[in-house]
């Protein structure tokens, strides 16, 4: 209860961008410790981070592409968040999103490519967007917490693809639990592809224009939440159900909707890895983007703006951290996984832990500035 | 010669752009009552949550006894001898009387000697005040009248000098109010100091020594209540000259527009909270819906409006059955039929605090034209929108950008007014259109009210507020335990009466 600060006299750039950079700062200064214990230099290790990602033309491409899928995954929370719903289950529709590019992809490979291409985005959302509906529908109709049933739900994801991809629709070629490859005028252009089109030299990454359909993602989420009728009813439902209701917005319409958009966009998912990348589904696609997502979409406060510099992070310290897992002997991969885990729990689950102090702060000082 | 307790010198407060207190200074003197009256937003509650540790001031001083003090947060103003009687009461609902008063002061961990003895205190200061509360009761099971008594009890056991009530006759029957007024005098004989915010002047007049007036954030004056009298306060509050008494021509009664036939409705737990309730209103006429808080309203006003499904019954609305046991007609269906209303409880549902003021008015519209069209919302002639009724309705501050929360009471009130009347409605439910709400603002939408009336529309006003349902209504009915008890046509009708009709006893 100390230190109740007003506020309406927070300036807008404290709240956002000062307190999560603070909290930031806090989780690589922790995560240094970490680094520091297992034996290796924590500031060598910055510089391996930064060299990884920005140093070289590749390392920059992976980090886009890492920023690609957190950008889907990120907006996926976000829109299910604006509605007040928790949608942990961005994994299970992602993998199910995957499925749906590939069924456009094997079936509809007789029109012209822009056409297919249009059609896998379409089947993505589709896909993913069905496996929100049960959730959303139970959560709407029968008041089961979204957070329990998408949990459950990743699970039979996982299950259902194994299942399909050992005894339905795997290459039966080979041994491994995946599928044919899609027709090869079906793989997205890749950063490679461009730079020899414009006559630069570039080695292999898996950038490719879904990059820019993640852009369109960011556009479309802003449209949708602060522009159109339906975003005001779910931040409508999302603030209070009873005024939705007084107001004659139904809640069950809009956190079936809500449910419907969010896995939509965490389906589209499956764009960027099977078109983009594997060019076919393989178990386990989804690698836990899904789940970063979270963080990435509460340290972006649930806004576009906000998601982008955040799943940019995320995609530096994915790409950085495989550097310094390849450099230095000590740091394995599951060492990231903890530096992530600081990261997520400092800017979501402590999010509020300094607030109130660094928002005092920078009141006070506005203050005296003011009166002088 | 007196000396004052409680002493506030150059207080100023701005929350944003909108300064909330403005160099206020105040003086109360031991032993006394003291009613600081102003409009809603004039910054009483402000300076009361300054005094009571809950916001600190940008800049002034607080003494108490002559000392200067530093509040940081409310514990520190409970050790300074503050208590404060809260409009919504801070009690754990399903705690006894007893574990309420000591929570946070149990001195010990396991319940033993300490406990005993605070009973034994306890017992001394409710006979000493004659609370009359069982200390074993459970809160839940207590009326609001009660509720209050223990908050009362609870800052006396903390050792309060200075008691702050804020608006503490809103939620009580005329005869509750008159115990309250009883314990006040009490307390004061004890020598306790009470500060009184309130906006109703007949509080200030019959219970209070000294008054202070704010407006607009200023102390406009100080003054001693028999030196005084209510025309004088209330145009020191409003800065004009103001009608206590509203114009209220003749009602030109027209036909029945809306009907309600043996309405049976339940509450969310299954209880039957409207019993058999049968009234009708007419084109052009106010119907006052008197009762005391929990008698059914709340539950009859969800029902009308769409909001909550009936038991049995019907509803009708120009002959046509909107409502039955099968079917009714939602929120959104009734508002094309001409049917409007203005809940009970403006910020959980007549509002969505968190947004903005222009979202909020056009909230429940906002799918149709002007304000959308192929779903997507048209910015610009909602904010057109927004500023023009913003102006017309008076709401301040007149920027449609600021989060609602950051309205007065009145002026979110204002807000979800101009929205619906906005709409021409043919029949308007209005709950409790004022609680909480200051003198120029209640002036304002009593006019409105009955503007609306003599344009034909049919009104069910529900409120709590005897004196606003006398002074606007052309009938009024007592609700009761779910039932309707009386019907009076509003002439020759007194305030007494329908206090006894509304405490179940006539």
């Amino acid at each position: 209860m100390s230190a109740l600060v007003d506020k309406s006299k927070v300036p807008w750039w404290v709240s956002n961008l000062i307190v999560p950079l603070v909290n930031l700062v806090l989780a690589l200064l922790v995560s240094g410790l970490f680094i520091f214990i297992a034996g290796e230099n924590p500031i060598q290790a910055v510089q391996l981070i930064i060299y990884g990602s920005f140093g070289y033309i590749e390392g920059f491409a992976y980090t886009l592409y890492y920023t690609t899928n957190f950008i889907f995954t990120g907006l996926a929370f976000a829109v299910a968040f604006h509605c007040r719903l928790f949608n942990i289950g961005g994994e299970g529709q992602a993998y199910l999103g995957g499925l749906g590019v590939f069924f456009v992809a094997i079936n509809f490979s007789f029109l012209p490519v822009p056409i297919v291409w249009l059609l896998a985005v379409i089947g993505a959302a589709l896909f993913g967007a069905a496996w929100a509906f049960i959730p959303g529908y139970l959560q709407a109709k029968r008041g089961s917490h979204v957070v329990i049933t998408t949990i459950m739900f990743n699970f039979i994801a996982s299950s259902l693809m194994v299942f399909l991809l050992v005894d339905v629709i795997r290459d039966t070629n080979q041994m491994g639990p995946h599928t044919v490859v899609v027709a090869k005028e079906l793989w997205f252009p890749t950063f490679k592809d461009f730079g020899q089109f414009i006559g630069l030299k570039i080695r292999y990454s898996p950038l490719n224009i879904s990059f820019l359909l993640a852009i369109a993602a960011l556009f479309f989420v802003w449209f949708l939440i602060w522009k159109t009728k339906w975003g005001y009813e779910m931040r409508a439902v999302g603030h209070s159900t009873k005024a939705a209701v007084y107001a004659g917005i139904s809640p069950h319409r809009n956190i079936i909707i809500a449910m419907l958009i969010s896995g939509a966009l965490a389906g589209l998912l499956g764009i960027n890895e099977i078109l983009g990348v594997h060019h076919k589904v393989i178990a386990g696609f989804p690698a836990g983007y899904g789940f970063t997502g979270i963080a990435v979409a509460l340290m972006g406060r649930n806004h576009p703006i906000g998601i982008f510099p955040a799943a940019f992070l995320f995609g530096i310290l994915y790409q950085g951290g495989s550097e310094v897992t390849f450099d230095m002997p000590n740091i394995t991969r599951y060492m990231f996984v903890a530096v992530q885990g600081v990261i997520i729990l400092f800017s979501g689950a402590l999010e509020n832990l300094f607030r109130p102090q660094i928002e005092s702060f920078f009141v006070k000082r506005l203050n005296t500035v003011q009166t002088v | 010669m007196v000396s004052p307790i409680l002493e506030l010198s150059k207080i100023n407060k701005s929350f944003g752009h909108v300064q909330a207190n403005k160099e206020i200074t105040l003086k109360v003197n031991k032993g006394t009552i003291h009613g600081i009256i102003g409009e809603n937003g004039a910054g009483k509650s402000t300076l009361m949550s300054i005094v009571y540790g809950f916001y600190q001031a940008d800049s002034g001083t607080i003494s108490i006894n002559g000392k200067t003090i530093n509040l940081k947060s409310p514990r520190d103003s409970i050790l300074s001898g503050i208590g404060m009687v809260h409009q919504h009461f801070m009690l754990v609902e399903n705690f006894t009387v007893l574990e309420n008063i000591i929570l946070g002061f149990e001195g010990e961990i396991v319940f033993g000697k300490k406990l005993e003895q605070a009973k034994i205190n306890l017992k001394n200061l409710c006979e000493t005040y004659k609370l009359n509360i069982d200390l074993d009761s459970i809160i839940s099971d207590l009326s609001v009248g009660f509720r209050q008594r223990v908050e009362i009890l609870k800052s006396l056991y903390r050792g309060a000098e200075i008691f702050i009530l804020d608006e503490p006759t809103g939620v009580l029957t005329p005869q509750e109010v008159d115990e309250l007024f009883k314990i006040l005098r009490s307390l004061q004989k004890e020598g306790k100091t009470i500060v009184l915010i309130t906006h109703k002047l007949n509080e200030i007049m019959a219970l209070t020594s000294e008054v202070s007036v704010m407006r607009q954030g200023e102390m406009v004056g100080h003054k001693k209540t028999e030196l005084t009298n209510k025309e004088e306060l209330a145009e020191m509050m409003v800065g004009r000259s103001v009608l206590l008494r509203i114009n209220r021509t003749e009602a030109q009664k027209g036909e029945v527009v809306f009907r309600v036939n043996n309405l049976q409705v339940k509450d969310d737990l299954g209880v039957m909270r409207v019993k058999d309730v049968n009234f009708e209103i007419h084109k052009g006429e106010i119907l006052g819906l008197a009762g005391v808080t929990g008698n059914g309203q709340t539950e009859l006003l969800e029902a009308l409006s769409g909001i909550r499904k009936i038991e049995s019954g019907e509803i009708q609305l120009f002959n046509e059955t909107i409502s039955d046991q099968n079917n009714f007609l939602n929120p959104k269906e009734l508002k094309e039929k001409g049917l409007v209303h203005v809940p009970e409880d403006r910020q959980r549902m007549g509002l969505i605090t968190d947004f903005k003021a222009y979202e909020n008015l056009i909230f429940g519209y906002h799918h149709q034209l002007p304000f959308s069209k192929s779903s997507i919302l048209k910015e610009k002639d909602i904010l057109s929108h927004s500023r023009k009724v913003m102006e017309e309705y008076d709401v301040r501050p007149q920027s449609p950008h600021l989060i609602t929360s950051n309205f007065s009471g009145g002026n979110q009130q204002k807000i979800i007014l101009s929205r619906e009347l906005n709409e021409n409605p043919k029949v308007l439910l209005v709950g409790q259109p004022t609680r909480g709400v200051d003198i120029g603002a209640i002036e304002f939408i009593h006019q409105r009210l009955i503007d609306m009336r003599n344009k034909g529309v049919a009104i069910l006003l529900v409120s709590v507020e005897l004196e606003e349902v006398l002074s606007l209504s052309d009938r009024i009915v007592v609700m009761f335990d779910g039932k309707i008890v009386g019907e009076k046509v509003n002439k020759d009708v007194t305030d007494r009466e329908i206090g006894l009709l509304m405490a179940g006893i006539a």
